[in-house]
């Protein structure tokens, strides 16, 4: 029979055997997530910021739309982005898929619905106090947008954190896209749903257990990295 | 404009150290993958031709549905009649026998169909549908599902029509399936190679083994859109040829021999 | 350069919500003078504030600035100053530099203008701190400073020194004196009757909604004309 006590002591056998393996798989998480949510950020922060402020038809639509899209399955995703850039999908051509950029545009499309959404949210929470102000002062839309990103940028980095944690989380789309391969396309997630089918629980959970520390250090430097921010822009 | 901005942005970002050097992908089953033969076994062909194999290991009728896009350029599958429609419509060609190994009949301990030690499959299900005993069938289309149905079939039993809800199909891979099967206490149809390699047992025996009609052959098989073509027939000859062989032969798990050139 | 001035309101009027929060106001703002608005809680002195900057669109009547100048022009033209201004998440300089950069100053040109303008209002030494940092006197110093870096026409101030400690009061009306003194037009609401005395030229009285007097400050405050406007300078309660 398995126990928690079995899977912390793989987690730390693991950790303390310096495995090579585990390193790159925890890089490759990493690197994959983070650049994942870096795309989103460029094409979802603009985005949740221009529907924060701009009043068009069909706005109440896209922000359903939006918000829906939050729930997208990763399954979906991975699919849908296993059509596109299979080689004899439209997007074939960059070779893409069954490698980590294949997981980076699929974990991209995952996240970046949340980080508009989440951020069209927080931007118009500053828009209410903003918002006189600003026009008062003159600026245009897309001094405004930028602005309010920037000064919005505490919460927003909660935002993103959001979307890293979907990220980092999430197997369905990256294990499509990707492959499993080891040594080029495994990560935390894919490991653990390879040594769950393999009946090795203990492994699973430790990893399992070493993916929640590496996404609350990656949560822990941004808070740090904000609380420091705060104390010297205010 | 942008989007290929990004996807080549992706590219480069996600090329792994080396991405330059010379790889076949290899759609493959995840039996193979998951009992460590690939493991064992790619090393050696990569330090003989310095060729590195990417294994997508999934069920074999995904396999297949990668092969037909391209997006493979060898597969290693066990699906005798899917692999011959693929080879007759033209998706791939050059099929041969890599190697095989069996299936075996899982169950509890406490084996309440009393199956155990018999070496008739058929008669095996035939006690298992008797009993209603829970069974936990792959239910994935995969080979080993494709197996199962055919074995049902010479049983003359047909499980989805049966009442009682015994017959479970689960929709999952083997090990998934075979993790479904310890909590229920099922019996369930695996691949040697897969239950040997298996760690989450708890009360999951080996009941029935050794029936000629639970032999599971491997094929290797190319694709005919592969990317790589040259290194996939590489690949192909090294599998099917002396090297390839010992290699496979030379695979153990807890010292039991599971697949045979 | 044309002036912008004088403004003039005609039958100004706004309604939300079925309501008529201001209505017919019609009056000529001059240069020159400094124009307070007075009037109880709710009479609608914010609402012309910001009907005039432009903040808000009339429902009803208009007005008009000199000039013929375009939306945005005349906005560059105009600054305002609220009751608690709202500071960008950066340095107090880093606060002026935006605005300058808004005014399409040139870059080289922003440091020493911003610098300038924090000087003035004794806030050299806070340039590098951060806006949202600094205390309540300090943030409408800023807000002042920022506007004076825009060397505004008309500026506009609602209830500047409403959240204020005396000190920090004394700092603003010092600060509207010196904005008078450059030529700058104001139009400020404020519900302290001293504050208005000291700094008005000319008062627009507003009781629910209306314009009820407007007339030079010294007519004003030693005659009024109408009952609302005895009762209101007495301190009693109006509703």
């Amino acid at each position: 029979m398995f126990d928690l006590a079995a899977a912390f002591s793989s987690a730390i056998a693991l950790i303390a055997g310096l495995d090579a393996e585990l390193f790159a798989i925890v890089r490759l998480s990493l690197g994959v997530s983070l650049a994942a949510v870096a795309i989103a950020a460029v094409i979802g922060l603009p985005l949740g910021a221009f529907l924060a402020l701009a009043r068009f038809p069909g706005r109440e639509v896209v922000l359903v739309a939006l918000n829906a899209l939050m729930g997208l399955p990763p399954v979906v995703v991975g699919l849908a982005v296993y059509v596109l850039l299979s080689r004899a999908g439209p997007l074939g051509s960059f070779g893409l898929l069954f490698t980590p950029g294949a997981m980076v545009v699929a974990q991209a499309v995952l996240v970046t619905p949340i980080i508009a959404a989440l951020g069209r949210q927080a931007v118009a929470d500053l828009w209410e106090e903003y918002g006189e102000q600003l026009r008062s002062l003159g600026a245009p839309r897309r001094r405004v947008i930028g602005t309010l990103l920037w000064d919005g940028r505490h919460s927003l980095i909660t935002v993103l954190l959001a979307g890293f944690g979907r990220a980092a989380a999430e197997v369905g789309a990256v294990m499509i896209v990707g492959g499993n391969i080891k040594g080029l396309t495994r990560t935390m997630t894919t490991a653990i749903s390879l040594e769950t089918s393999k009946g090795d629980l203990a492994m699973a959970l430790g990893l399992g257990m070493i993916l929640l520390a590496v996404v609350a250090a990656v949560n822990g430097a941004a808070f740090a990295a904000g609380a420091w921010a705060r104390r010297v822009s205010g | 404009m942008t989007l290929r901005l990004i996807l080549l942005l992706c590219a480069l970002l996600a090329s792994p150290a080396g991405a330059t050097d010379r790889f076949i992908v290899l759609a493959s089953t995840t039996s193979t993958e998951q009992s460590g033969l690939f493991g064992h076994i790619l090393p050696m062909f990569e330090l003989d031709t310095g060729i590195a194999v990417r294994v997508v290991a999934v069920g074999t009728g995904q396999a297949l549905k990668i092969g037909m896009q391209g997006d493979a350029d060898a597969l290693l599958v066990h699906d005798r009649v899917g692999e011959d429609r693929f080879i007759a419509d033209g998706h791939g060609a050059d099929r041969r026998d890599v190697m095989h190994n069996d299936f075996v009949l899982i169950g509890p301990a406490a084996d309440p169909a009393k199956v155990a030690g018999l070496t008739d499959a058929a008669e095996a299900l035939r006690r298992i549908a008797a009993a209603k005993a829970p069974f936990a069938s792959r239910g994935d289309d995969s080979g080993t599902h494709r197996s199962e149905l055919r074995l049902w079939k010479a049983a003359g039993v047909d499980p989805k029509a049966a009442e009682g809800g015994w017959y479970r199909e689960l929709g999952s891979g083997m090990g998934s399936t075979l993790n479904t099967a310890a909590g229920l206490d099922a019996y369930a149809l695996a691949d040697r190679a897969t239950w040997a390699s298996f760690r989450n047992r708890q009360s999951l025996a080996l009941l029935v083994q050794g029936d000629k009609a639970m032999t599971n052959p491997y094929g290797g098989i190319l694709v005919s859109r592969a990317r790589n073509p040259e290194d996939a027939r590489l690949w192909h000859d090294w599998l099917t040829g002396p090297r390839g062989k010992a290699a496979i032969a030379g695979f153990r798990i807890d010292g039991e021999q599971v697949f045979f050139p | 350069m044309t002036s912008i001035l004088p403004l003039e309101l005609r039958g100004l009027g706004y309604s939300a919500g079925g309501r008529r929060l201001l209505s017919g106001v019609t009056v000529p703002l001059r240069a020159g003078m400094r124009t307070i608005v007075l009037g109880p809680n709710g009479a609608g002195k914010s609402l012309l504030l910001r009907l005039c900057h432009g903040l808000i669109q009339p429902t009803e009547g208009g007005l008009r600035w000199s000039g013929g100048l375009d939306e945005a022009a005349l906005r560059r033209r105009q600054a305002m100053v609220f009751q608690r201004p709202v500071l960008l998440r950066r340095s107090a300089l880093g606060n002026i530099r935006y605005v300058l950069s808004l005014r399409g100053v040139a870059r080289r040109l922003r440091q020493g203008m911003a610098e300038e303008a924090l000087d003035r209002f004794g806030l050299g030494e806070l340039a590098r701190r951060p806006a949202r940092v600094l205390s309540g006197g300090e943030r409408q110093r800023l807000a002042l400073a920022r506007a004076w870096a825009v060397r505004p026409e008309v500026l506009f101030l609602d209830e500047p020194t409403s959240a204020l400690d005396p000190a920090a009061t004394l700092a603003v009306e010092i600060a509207v004196h010196d904005f008078h003194a450059n030529g700058t037009k104001i139009v400020m609401t404020t519900h302290d009757l001293g504050q208005a005395r000291r700094l008005a030229d000319e008062v627009l009285f507003l009781s629910r909604g209306r314009l009820v007097e407007h007339g030079p400050a010294a007519e004003f405050f030693q005659a009024p004309a109408t009952a609302q406007a005895r009762a209101f300078l007495a301190g009693e309660l109006m509703c």
